[in-house]
């Protein structure tokens, strides 16, 4: 979580900087067109957290996602933009360890956050195993989605050793375990067109049997 | 190396590496987040500007004013291109709309303007502040109504016959004569259409995400009107394509215009919220299917009839192709309808034509099978034939379709099946069981390569060939281990750029097999220099483990290379072999689902794909290419659909939230065996294609099923539970 007053914002300046862009964009178009783009000018704020360990500052147009933030200021590619709607999961990334969707949260929410990214996890030199069981058992195709199919898979089993039940867990009592049936609901934010599901499945019950 | 005998034995027929079970040779870099995609490289090239695509928010008519004034004024902005600045554009064969609209609009979300900024967001705001007024003209986007006024085929696609049709259908003792519907489909490719250009000079280089390089190099090329040398394109890593990525789209081109207006590298990805209408999609299809046959379940007649609509100048959806060659009958008629419809261009998505075809014949195959009283998987084999039914001096190359059904049957369990549908019930599930044939031809066309050896004895790979998810990267690097005789760790291989020979690319299945004989081709001829350099007779030397070995004399394999290195380039070019006999993928698909007793809700609980398409190079990523079409599979029968306005004329759930795709959730264990084949007549790899063979039929198997389950047989995809719940059976 951030401390809303490290931000170098006001709430008020997003509110009124947001307000005027609705009125352009549906109001009548009466003002000369050089005034309407000065109320558009981007309005940037700083914002610091680390990505895969290392310590990030930025200034950005507020508007920036978190996906748009690592993707196209600091290069780091590896979370996929397939929808930018939190449709697809191909930019899941891990927030304090928890997953999220980077394409629906902006970069100025991250004050302080330490995001860990498809890279944070392993390079090709030093996988982590669940890249390497992505490998072994040939849990993609395109590659597109794989790193959000990697990290949420990462996620889903420490959120099944905290306890967390899912929609497909029979009951709140008993701890919930990695069978096929809770990891293919848990997973099922991450969309593969490839259709690796099968696969995708088969490794993280490996890696899973190997945590246990 | 012209290909016009059956393959004999040659160096590949050793399996060392060729034909084993191998990780994908990209798959460190996919699985971190290292592989480039076209969005993505900012290695490329240096101060890079975003472009955000505007679409036609009407389906047909002009453009009367745009007003981009604000726009161009708005913060960030370089530029605004329309087709009124942007100078004279063709269009190339490939594509029937054009990419760039105004002021003429062809359809819904065709692209109309690309704003040029510094950073995305400040593109994306100003293009919502381009105005555009337009002039509204009717159009026709509805099938069901064209359909009435296109009673025979195309002058472009006449019918084929066979015999009496209509004659033997009348006279036959059983009948079926049962109509279809498949819906539009979107490919829903993860990776959205995405392009950096950046020109130097009079040169232009594009990174884009596209399956066949050379078509969008000649394509870019001629829709700018500029030498095709002047194009250079560049797509390593596809996000997927299904054929939605085959041919030039509106990305690429705006990405070009834009750096040219601006000066400046620039880079456009299509928004998800566009793709739908301004890409490509697979035509909805009406099918008329006919099948007469005598009471022991021999077919004498069978019709195929196949409406669809397109723009002016698109092709039909050729969904009876399958038909002409899956079952033998002597008499015989298949024939497509093309009706002008004014939707988004229809083209190609994975397995065109027997993909929705399939869904239709293999249902009615499974009616008729019911109103003889013969088992599904009988009554097929009993109509197997071993030649093309129209011209019966061509016989297949291979056809396992028989084999497929009966080794399918015997591990899905068939036998425990019941005939009389909606007699299993688990709990609350109703449970049945489907099956259909899947039928794929396979596709010969030239692709070359170049391949170069070190002096440390590295072999490189440099083709043109794409891997959209394939694994190309792997069964390429694979051939040239096998034909080189060295390791996998000694090859490297480079793909999708323009600058290489130009291969076969992927679509139609046709990739594996065509790529990976330009490979072995371009190796033949390496092997005759290595051997040449090293004073030994090509025909005899034997190369393996880095060594090359003829009678008695040995040397390493990086000797011949010396410092200089030895390079060899060549083409796979075919004969008439695949005039002379019919070369097609053969499977069957076995499914059993589950359907709420109460509310219909329909889950699939086993599926099984048994193929028989030739060598299998790879069989982890062959598996995998056919699991992945079994999902797609699922996708179709059960919730795949590009709904249409038919008012307003476009798709309305054109995102990934309205578009349903399978996810997790809706896809069990899936099992798959491919039969041990190989095809001499197809290529020197003895291979064939498999990624599209393992869609054909799954939609029917799962329809098959349903029908198994509850005794409810519906003929119009999706299966979705509306259609089910007042024809399922009493709850006892
Ligand atoms: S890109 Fe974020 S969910 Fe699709
Ligand atoms: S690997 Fe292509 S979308 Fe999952």
């Amino acid at each position: 979580m951030q401390n809303p007053g490290d931000l170098e914002l006001t709430r008020r300046g997003v509110l009124m900087g947001s307000a005027a862009a609705v009125a352009l964009t549906t109001g009548p178009f009466t003002e000369p067109a050089h005034a309407a783009a000065k109320r558009q000018e981007p309005i940037l704020s700083t914002v610091s957290f680390t990505v895969n360990g290392k310590p990030r500052r930025l200034e950005l147009d507020t508007r920036t996602t978190l996906l748009d933030a690592l993707r196209d200021h600091l290069h780091v590619t590896g979370p996929k933009k397939g929808c930018d709607h939190g449709q697809c999961g191909a930019c899941t990334v891990l927030v304090a360890g928890r997953r999220i969707n980077a394409c629906l949260t902006l970069a100025v929410m991250h004050e302080g956050d330490s995001v860990t990214t498809i890279e944070g996890l392993g390079l090709p030199d030093g996988l982590h195993p669940m890249q390497a069981a992505f490998v072994k058992h040939d849990g993609y195709q395109c590659g597109y989605c794989t790193p959000g199919q990697i990290c949420s898979a990462v996620a889903v089993l420490d959120e099944i050793k905290a306890g967390i039940p899912s929609h497909a867990s029979t009951d709140l009592t008993t701890p919930p375990q990695a069978t096929a049936a809770e990891l293919r609901e848990r997973m099922s934010g991450n969309i593969c067109r490839c259709g690796a599901y099968s696969n995708i499945v088969d490794a993280i019950t490996e890696v899973a049997g190997r945590q246990a | 190396m012209k290909f016009d005998t059956p393959a004999t034995t040659n160096p590949i027929d050793r399996l060392k590496v060729v034909g084993r079970p191998t990780s994908r040779i990209d798959g460190p870099l996919k699985t971190t987040g290292t592989a480039p995609y076209a969005y993505e490289r900012h290695d490329v090239v240096a101060n890079q500007a975003y472009g955000y695509a505007v679409g036609s928010t009407i389906a047909k008519g002009r453009i009367a004013s745009m007003d981009v004034k604000a726009a161009e004024a708005a913060p960030g902005v370089l530029a605004v291109v329309t087709a009124g600045n942007a100078g004279p554009l063709a269009k190339a064969d490939r594509n029937i709309a054009t990419l760039l609209g105004g002021p003429q609009i062809e359809h819904y979300h065709q692209a109309i303007a690309l704003v040029v900024a510094e950073s995305f967001e400040q593109a994306r705001a100003a293009a919502a502040l381009i105005r555009v007024d337009y002039t509204r003209a009717d159009g026709a986007f509805d099938l069901e109504r064209a359909r009435e006024g296109v009673t025979g085929p195309s002058k472009d696609d006449p019918d084929s016959t066979l015999g009496d049709f209509a004659g033997a259908f009348a006279a036959a003792p059983i009948q079926l004569d049962a109509t279809y519907r498949t819906p539009d489909q979107s490919h829903a490719m993860m990776e959205p259409h995405a392009t950096i250009a950046a020109w130097r000079g009079d040169q232009l280089t594009v990174w884009t995400s596209n399956q066949m390089i050379d078509w969008a190099t000649t394509d870019l090329a001629k829709t700018l009107g500029i030498p095709k040398e002047k194009v250079h394109v560049v797509s390593p890593f596809v996000g997927g394509g299904f054929g939605g990525k085959l041919f030039l789209r509106a990305d690429t081109l705006l990405a070009a215009l834009g750096a040219r207006a601006t000066g400046r590298p620039v880079k456009v990805a299509l928004p998800r919220p566009l793709i739908m209408n301004n890409t490509t999609h697979r035509p909805a299809t009406i099918q008329r299917i006919r099948i007469g046959a005598t009471p022991d379940g021999r077919i004498t007649a069978i019709g195929h009839e196949s409406w669809s609509g397109n723009l002016p100048d698109g092709k039909p959806e050729n969904a009876v192709d399958q038909t002409r060659l899956l079952y033998a009958a002597p008499n015989r008629l298949t024939g497509t309808r093309l009706a002008v419809l004014d939707l988004p261009e229809g083209n190609a998505m994975r397995a065109p034509g027997e993909a929705p075809g399939l869904m239709a014949l293999e249902i009615a195959m499974d009616e008729m099978a019911e109103k003889l009283g013969l088992d599904p998987v009988e009554f097929r084999i009993r109509n197997d034939t071993q030649v093309d039914p129209e011209k019966p001096d061509r016989p297949f190359s291979q056809r396992q379709l028989v084999e497929c059904l009966r080794l399918g049957a015997e591990r899905f369990g068939w036998s425990r099946r019941s005939a009389q549908p909606a007699r299993n019930r688990d709990g609350r599930w109703l449970v049945g069981t489907g099956v259909a044939a899947a039928f794929r031809n396979n596709l010969l066309t030239p692709s070359a390569a170049r391949v170069r050896l070190d002096k440390h004895g590295m072999v490189a790979v440099e083709t043109d060939m794409t891997d959209i998810g394939t694994g190309s990267y792997t069964i390429l690097a694979q051939t040239a281990a096998e034909m080189m005789g060295v390791g996998l760790d000694k090859v490297v291989v480079r793909l999708g750029d323009s600058k290489f020979p130009v291969s076969a690319g992927s679509g139609g299945q046709w990739g594996a097999n065509n790529s990976t004989a330009g490979v072995y081709a371009a190796c033949v001829k390496l092997r005759e220099a290595v051997a040449q350099k090293l004073g030994f007779n090509s025909a005899d030397a034997v190369f393996s483990d880095g060594v090359v070995r003829s009678g008695n004399r040995s040397a390493p394999l990086a000797q011949a290379a010396g410092d200089p290195g030895l390079a060899a380039e060549d083409a796979i070019e075919y004969g008439d072999l695949g005039k002379r006999y019919q070369q097609s993928t053969f499977g069957a698909h076995f499914v059993e689902v589950g359907v709420d007793a109460a509310t219909a809700e329909i889950r699939v609980r086993r599926m099984l794909a048994v193929c028989a398409a030739g060598r299998i190079l790879n069989p982890l990523s062959a598996r995998s290419q056919v699991i992945g079409a079994m999902t797609m599979g699922v996708g179709a029968a059960l919730m795949e659909e590009l709904a249409v306005d038919t008012r307003a004329g476009f798709f309305v759930n054109h995102d990934l939230a309205g578009y349903e795709v399978p996810v997790h959730a809706d896809i069990p264990h899936q099992e798959v065996i491919f039969l041990d084949e190989t095809d001499p007549i197809s290529s020197p790899m003895k291979a064939k294609g498999v990624g599209e063979l393992g869609l054909c039929g799954v939609g029917a198997a799962i329809a098959n099923a349903i029908h198994n389950a509850t005794g409810a047989r519906v003929r119009d995809y999706p299966i979705t539970l509306d259609k089910l719940l007042d024809r399922m059976p009493e709850v006892g």
